[in-house]
């Protein structure tokens, strides 16, 4: 039913990225097959799938953490290899991992400047600290972000605080092009949640920033999204634009997908523990599939 | 790219109740936040030193300085070896042995026609690739590092071994080369102090520094974030290979004489005593030079001090291992307190409250 994947197919507006024909396994589990997948100027796509479905996968590929099998990779219309993270960064791409990478023994500025330090002394890297402090101090005066101290470890800062701190650490950055934010909003209050997304709006807005979220939030999603691509089973099975699809539609598609799990349950395939539609049309679906691969 | 000010606001904390936890910090303030293991450390050696010199006239004079001075150093430079590869969470068990190596490796070069000079530059590269080779296993092989080192310990022993033949030698050369590297009386001294300030240099000033201490917090978001995780694993196991040779050949000249049968592990267990007594978490994202030297010096301050007031020797071993358990003890207690946030145990409280009263102010749910 699935099969053919549903597609808009205005793609004569510019890409800022284009994947053709990714796949990726690992060892007998199959992440992601023949992906296909483009991402506009100053769009903000949302990806959307149960877990084990490929995002993160996705998203690790895009990072540069995970070579792929299989598959092409074009940014700004140039074709890249992303070796790694850092070959991904002089890419323009951007990231906030679910686990934010901070590292909690080092103080705010030098997570803020992590392998991205000011140095000088050529081959020996010393560390400009006081550039550093003044450049992290400014810029996150310039986001109002605000924490008690810059010198703290950022063991010290509040949940909201670490978020902030990490999105800040991919935003400051000049060259950036790409932000990848996966699944940026779980386990955050609701204030946060709300100056995330506002952050999030007010890039897309005033720069040609592209951004793709990963989040199993319907409604963050339909707030801050363009357009949703449906990941299912490592395939791209649904892409639209968000005024062509009603989360209602959205959420009845991915329920039935769950429903024909449910009545053909695969090989490792686990039943869905629990399906609610909330008031607030929410939907919180967790599958635990045998062959997670995220 | 820098967002407006209004719209974007991404403010956790802008609240006008919450403003008054954006507290200034004072350099005191962070010197005690950060150091007060060190601090505590330095004062129970200057208590030591004041201890010995009031129940010895002898304790305090220039030639107990030179006695005390080839105590402190071997302990001292196996434990600047061994901190970065510590704060890495991992351990290297060979350089006790890299240390009885290196000075036969300069005889050995010697006596096959290399000039001293060449010899101890050899025998230093050869040191670094026994590092590299733990690093390379280690990190590539996915072994830990307490099993690969084990291994090269005995492999290494028993290269020594074959070698001398279970016989004793002297070190090769003399003149000034000699006396400069270790045959005079201070010589081992200044070497340990310059490496200090070296290597303390380089774990607090450089991106290799910074980045040891950010895998050693956290691997996967230093990962994350770009960082070399293997390349810095690599380099900081070739970095302690290195120091131990360099110390082997600087103790080999001192003493004057090198013994196949040196017992390389107690020794190396000697500079990782000191570096935890420094303040160096065996769990890995914590410890300075500083503080390990600052450990060495009072281990070898108790070696030196049992000496001098004649209190057998036998109790050094009974003291080192109770200091070990207790610098453990604070280690973790005074981590929860200042690090983590308000701890679990009573001491951790009493911390709490005496150095992060600050932060006793309201906190955000």
């Amino acid at each position: 039913m699935m099969a053919n994947v549903e597609t808009n197919d205005r793609t004569d507006v510019e890409d800022v990225l284009r994947i053709e024909d990714v796949s990726m396994s690992f060892g007998p589990v199959t992440a992601l097959r023949s992906v296909d997948l483009h991402l506009r100027r100053g769009e903000v796509l949302g990806l959307v799938g149960d877990n084990g479905a490929g995002k993160s996968t996705l998203v690790k590929i895009l990072t540069g953490f995970y070579k792929p099998d299989r598959g092409r990779i074009w940014i700004d219309g140039e074709e890249v290899r992303l070796r790694s993270v850092q070959d991904a960064r002089d890419h323009g791409v951007e990231t906030v991992f679910q686990d934010l990478a901070l590292v909690d023994e080092l103080s705010v500025y030098h997570n803020l400047f992590l392998n991205r330090e000011h140095t000088t002394g050529g081959w020996f890297r010393f560390l400009k600290n006081k550039s550093m402090r003044a450049a992290a101090r400014r810029y996150l005066d310039d986001i109002e972000v605000d924490v008690p101290s810059i010198d703290v470890p950022v063991a010290k800062l509040s949940g909201g605080q670490r978020q902030a701190i990490a999105v800040a650490r991919a935003t400051q950055q000049k060259n950036m092009k790409i932000l990848l934010l996966d699944e940026p909003l779980a386990a955050m209050g609701a204030k946060e949640t709300s100056l995330i997304i506002q952050l999030i709006k007010g890039l897309c807005r005033q720069t040609d920033i592209s951004v793709i979220v990963i989040d199993h939030n319907y409604t963050h999603l339909f707030e801050i999204c363009d357009r949703v691509n449906v990941i299912q089973q490592g395939r791209v099975t649904l892409d639209k634009n968000l005024n062509e699809i009603s989360m209602e539609s959205l959420i009845e598609l991915m329920v039935q997908s769950y429903r024909r799990e449910i009545s053909q349950p695969g090989p490792g395939r686990e039943t869905v523990t629990e399906v609610s539609v909330g008031a607030n049309i929410e939907v919180n679906v967790a599958t635990h599939t045998v062959q997670d691969a995220e | 790219m820098e967002p407006d000010s209004g719209e974007t606001a991404l403010s956790p904390a802008a609240d006008s109740d919450l403003d008054e936890r954006r507290v200034p910090t004072s350099t005191l303030r962070r010197l005690v936040d950060l150091h007060l293991q060190e601090l505590v450390i330095a004062v129970v050696a200057a208590a030591l030193v004041l201890f010995f010199t009031i129940d010895s006239p002898y304790f305090f004079t220039s030639a107990n300085g030179a006695a005390l001075a080839s105590f402190i150093a071997p302990i001292a430079f196996f434990a600047l070896a061994e901190v970065p590869i510590l704060i890495l969470g991992e351990i290297d068990l060979s350089v006790g042995e890299v240390y009885v190596l290196s000075p036969f490796l300069v005889e050995y070069l010697n006596n096959a026609g290399t000039p001293i000079w060449l010899g101890i530059i050899l025998a230093l590269v050869i040191s670094a690739a026994i590092g590299w080779i733990n690093g390379l296993i280690t990190v590539k092989l996915h072994i830990p590092s307490f099993i690969t080192t084990l291994g090269m310990t005995f492999a290494l022993e028993g290269v020594i071994l074959i070698g001398s033949n279970g016989a004793p030698a002297n070190p090769v050369g003399s003149g000034a080369l000699v006396v400069w590297l270790g045959a005079g009386t201070w010589a081992e001294a200044y070497w340990a102090v310059g490496a200090v300030l070296i290597l303390h240099f380089m774990l607090r000033r450089t991106s290799f520094g910074l980045h040891t201490v950010a895998v050693g917090g956290n691997s996967e978001s230093a990962r994350e974030s770009g960082v070399k995780v293997d390349f810095i694993k690599i380099w900081s196991f070739v970095l302690c290979a290195t120091i131990g040779g360099l110390i082997g050949i600087l103790d080999g000249y001192h003493i004057g004489s090198i013994d196949p049968d040196t017992p390389g592990l107690t020794f190396m267990f000697y500079g990782v005593a000191a570096a935890v007594i420094g303040g160096t978490a065996l769990t890995g994202g914590r410890g300075t030079m500083i503080g390990a030297s600052i450990g060495s010096i009072v281990l070898g301050i108790l070696e030196d001090g049992f000496h001098v007031i004649s209190v057998s020797s036998f109790a050094y071993d009974l003291i080192l291992g109770i200091a070990i358990l207790i610098a453990m003890i604070l280690n973790v207690q005074i981590e929860r307190a200042t690090i983590r946030g308000a701890g679990h145990g009573s001491f951790a409280r009493a911390l709490d409250f005496i150095f992060t009263r600050r932060r006793k102010e309201p906190v955000r749910r």
